[in-house]
């Protein structure tokens, strides 16, 4: 179960599985989920009604290694695509630390990134073109398989809006090519606040590696008891960082960074001696979250953005709130680009507990906001941060959003009671919820 | 008419300020776009006064183009109504640039070089040479939705436009996205502001991911006798582990009116191109940036691909700094230059998988030597062409064949399943042309979304549908 489903709790009525030779439901009322990983509730059947499972939609229509092009189901899991494109030098560069399990669909309707998108970008900067079914059961397709085609771009509307606009029956995606060079290294350090300056001074030095991902003290323990990767118990944070490219590049941009981890006071920094322990490291970045299952029975996952440069105070501030509401709040997430993930642990018996965790996390994402950030970074918004939106948006922002999503699902059939704040969404969602099936995506 | 718009002038100015409009016929001909002529120019000190501009226009429904300094004003098709021009390059500061997260947000009215400059200082850029950068503003960069050489390894403008604050058909100002680099938060409304010509709102301010200026850089001209010749030396540059910044096919005619500008250049350069290039030959650039020891790799790998079998050019020219400089300023210029050479050029630009690109470029060729017209290539590896037409005037005749000519492009561009487009062209074209060739399945819902974002159809309705 993820963190979402057991801070809020809804049900469709209704599942319906397309199978895969079904490209396009016809119906207006009918299908849309994948495989359940989101972590916004973004695929959570919020006023009940009928949940369409793309699961079986799961099949790669073509791979076309010349043109470095793929074309996929909804339910295609993403790592299948990398494991598919591999034989021809080619992956699927979006890697979600959930990407042995969640679906390319459901990729596209979060937008979904991954510690490598602060090199190549989140999901929709590897979308070219969509087959979409509109709420009346109009089957259309935007955007071009070699992309950038004339008129608006439909496909970088489409990509991130949660499912609220148009069911997705299938994908366009660029595939990369695998680089020469790879290098992971793993640096050390006694000091959080040491490792975020590190951070800050990797981006001012002008190096851009493909992932840099930190895991505090707290977390990291309790990952290297779960998955053992070889992170020290007793350091303060580590950073893994990795770097791609040609040979003589990656060279370069190694020993740069290990200039930056030792001007900060690096402990030590390892660079991973092979594949293996390269792929050891991160199956503990990218099993933390089960990992944090053992300390409580439950967390709460934020995904709060803030400009990098604000990575070591964001750090102190998230600590003093924990603090001061009494929790424990563990940090693993994406430094390079800002993307923070604390965790909330709590005990959701104990509805006080509830309650602050709830009030802590609106805090830390307020801090966010308020050091020029942004709500979410890879998640979505779904249902978990609706009520937040209004941080952001005036009401001619929603006025014009109401408006686009109106353009392509007047009557609120598609995933209703998402993105939008209830007072400025579907205005009567919550009587029609009772009448009616709506669709929700995941 | 003319009282009505002298009506509309006087109501403008007592709304924002006399200094901010002009109903001055010398003024509003400057601002012609496709013959026709705006009877107001608003020239807003502000976002405010452009929104109070637009609620005007709303109010007695006009038709309303905003622009910046008009280098790229006639992509599209004449305008249906045009009443007022909406000169936004009174919105020019740098709002917010932080070097050390690497974003940078910007007034829509900013010149490119003004921005380039602070960003040169920090050793960061915007990959957007586009054509016409050094006269362009940030906002007619991203609305006309032109592309540059760099977009094999940056990525277009959609990739690192991150935010966006604009003034939307009922006067309201909005935004999207924000200005850290990963942000889902919402629709990305901003991404449809490129390409869109101002048909959707009037783009305020742009935010953007920078990124580092590589230390060095080198440029790498292998020459061939045909297109296919120099496409295969492309595979093998792709299929190497070398991640070139650019990799771009230039035809011999166009290579001669590089030339041919560097020789007219007011400032001619210590080491010229003229010379260095065989003539009646493809010519495939390819620029590498990084570190003196990356660049020596990819001269060490130049030297292996030409060694292979399948390798079958007739030169390989390694160029220095200020050489790959000039050559890839006139790349990026090709544009400019073919127009000021043959002002009643039509240009296209086409976008293709690139494993149709040598197939699509002789059938091309073959169309214009059927219509007897002299053409110029610029293709880009990642399948991106710009075939220009070139007649010699703009006689009646030539622009008949010109507009046969681009009804068979067009119509081959259909059944090789790319996409394409006429961005420049002679007006008088526009009268027997559709400049976005044949409808595409999902105008449609472009339409839908021009009446969201633009319900009485103010922004310079008729140039995109």
């Amino acid at each position: 179960m993820n963190t979402t489903a057991r801070s809020k709790k809804a049900a469709p009525i209704w599942l319906f599985f397309p199978p895969p030779q079904k490209r396009s439901p016809k119906s207006s009322n009918l299908p849309p989920s994948g495989a359940g990983t989101g972590l916004s509730g973004g695929a959570l059947a919020r006023t009940g009604g009928l949940m369409i499972v793309f699961a079986r939609m799961n099949r790669i229509l073509s791979i076309d290694p010349e043109n470095q092009r793929a074309v996929v189901q909804p339910g295609v899991v993403n790592f299948d695509l990398t494991l598919a494109a591999e034989p021809h030098g080619l992956y699927f560069a979006p890697d979600p630390s959930s990407q042995k399990s969640c679906t390319i669909g459901g990729n596209v309707a979060e937008n979904a990134g991954g510690p490598h998108t602060l090199a190549y970008g989140v999901t929709t900067n590897h979308v070219t073109a969509l087959e979409l079914v509109l709420p009346d059961g109009e089957i259309v397709r935007v955007g071009s398989t070699q992309g950038d085609a004339p008129g608006y771009d439909l496909t970088g509307l489409f990509v991130g809006s949660e499912g609220t606009l148009a069911l997705v029956t299938e994908i366009t995606v660029r595939l990369s090519p695998k680089p020469e060079a790879v290098k992971t290294l793993l640096a050390i350090f006694d000091s959080v606040d040491d490792a975020a300056e590190t951070v800050v001074d990797v981006t001012a030095r002008a190096i851009i590696p493909a992932a840099c991902e930190m895991l505090d003290g707290w977390t990291l323990r309790v990952v290297e008891d779960f998955v053992h990767a070889g992170f020290p118990r007793d350091s303060a944070a580590v950073l893994l960082l990795e770097v791609e490219g040609l040979a003589e590049a990656v060279a370069g941009q190694a020993a740069a960074i290990t200039e930056a981890c030792n001007a900060h006071r690096a402990r030590k920094v390892r660079v991973a001696r092979d594949n293996a322990e390269r792929e050891l490291l991160w199956k503990g970045r990218k099993n933390a979250f089960g990992a944090l299952g053992r300390l409580a029975p439950s967390n709460y996952v934020l995904d709060g953005v803030i400009p990098r440069t604000k990575l070591p105070q964001a750090l102190r501030r998230i600590r003093e709130i924990g603090h001061r509401y009494g929790f424990d709040i563990a940090n693993i997430f994406h430094a390079g680009d800002g993307n923070l993930h604390p965790i909330v642990l709590y005990d959701p018996r104990d509805k006080g507990q509830f309650e602050r965790a709830m009030q802590a996390s609106a805090e830390i994402i307020r801090y966010c906001v308020e050091a020029g950030g942004a709500l979410t970074g890879e998640h979505g918004i779904g249902m978990e941060k609706a009520e937040l939106m209004p941080l952001l948006f005036s009401d001619a922002d929603f006025d014009l959003m109401r408006r686009v999503h109106d353009a392509f699902n007047p009557a609120c059939l598609l995933n209703p009671g998402k993105i939008f704040p209830l007072s400025k969404g579907c205005g009567e969602i919550r009587l029609r919820a009772k009448s009616s099936a709506h669709v929700s995506v995941a | 008419m003319f009282n009505a718009s002298a009506n509309f002038v006087a109501r403008l100015e007592s709304a924002i300020g006399a200094s901010y409009i002009s109903g001055d016929p010398s003024v509003c001909a400057e601002y012609v776009v496709d013959e026709i002529s705006p009877s107001i120019v608003a020239k807003p000190a502000c976002a405010e006064q452009a929104a109070e501009i637009v609620r005007f226009a709303a109010l007695e429904k006009l038709g309303l183009i905003p622009c910046g300094n008009r280098t790229k004003l006639e992509i599209g098709m004449p305008p249906s109504r045009y009443d007022v021009a909406l000169d936004m390059t009174g919105l020019n500061k740098i709002a917010h640039y932080d070097p050390g997260d690497l974003t940078v947000s910007v007034d829509a009215g900013a010149g490119f070089n003004d921005l380039a400059a602070p960003l040169y200082k920090q050793k960061q850029f915007l990959p957007l040479p586009v054509p016409f950068y050094f006269e362009s503003t940030i906002g007619g960069i991203i609305a006309s939705g032109v592309d540059s050489a760099l977009r094999h390894s940056y990525g277009t403008a959609r990739d690192f436009l991150i935010g966006a604050e604009f003034i939307d058909g009922t006067g309201h100002l909005c935004k999207s996205g924000g200005r850290v680099v990963k942000n889902v938060t919402g629709y990305d409304l901003h991404k449809l502001l490129i390409g869109s010509l101002g048909t959707l709102a009037v783009i305020n301010r742009l935010n953007f991911r920078t990124f580092p200026a590589a230390p060095v850089s080198r440029g790498f001209v292998i020459s061939c006798r045909t297109s296919e010749d120099a496409l295969a030396f492309s595979n093998l540059v792709e299929r190497s582990p070398l991640r070139p910044a650019s990799i771009d096919l230039v035809s011999s005619q166009l290579l001669q009116l590089f030339l041919q500008a560097e020789k007219n250049s007011p400032e001619p350069p210590a080491s010229p191109l003229q010379g260095k290039f065989p003539a009646d030959s493809w010519h495939l650039c390819v620029s590498i940036e990084g570190t003196s020891e990356v660049c020596e790799r990819a001269s060490r790998e130049f030297a292996r691909l030409i060694s292979l079998p399948e390798a079958k050019h007739t030169q390989l020219v390694t160029l220095n700094e200020a050489e790959g400089a000039d050559l890839w300023h006139y790349l990026g210029q090709s544009i400019p230059l073919l127009l000021q050479a043959s002002p009643t050029a039509g240009i296209f630009k086409i976008n293709i998988l690139p494993s149709r690109l040598g197939t699509l470029l002789q059938q091309l060729s073959g169309l214009a030597e059927q219509a007897s017209l002299p053409q110029t290539v610029l293709a880009r590896a990642c399948g991106v062409v710009y075939l220009a037409l070139l007649p010699p005037s703009g006689e009646q005749p030539l622009l008949y064949r010109l507009s046969e000519a681009a009804a068979a492009v067009f119509s081959l561009c259909t059944s090789e399943n790319a996409s394409a487009a006429l961005p420049w062209c002679p007006t008088q074209l526009k009268r027997q042309v559709n400049v976005w060739g044949s409808p595409r399945a999902d105008f449609a819902l472009m339409r839908r979304l021009k009446a969201a974002f633009d319900p009485q159809d103010l922004f310079a309705p008729g140039r995109l549908f």
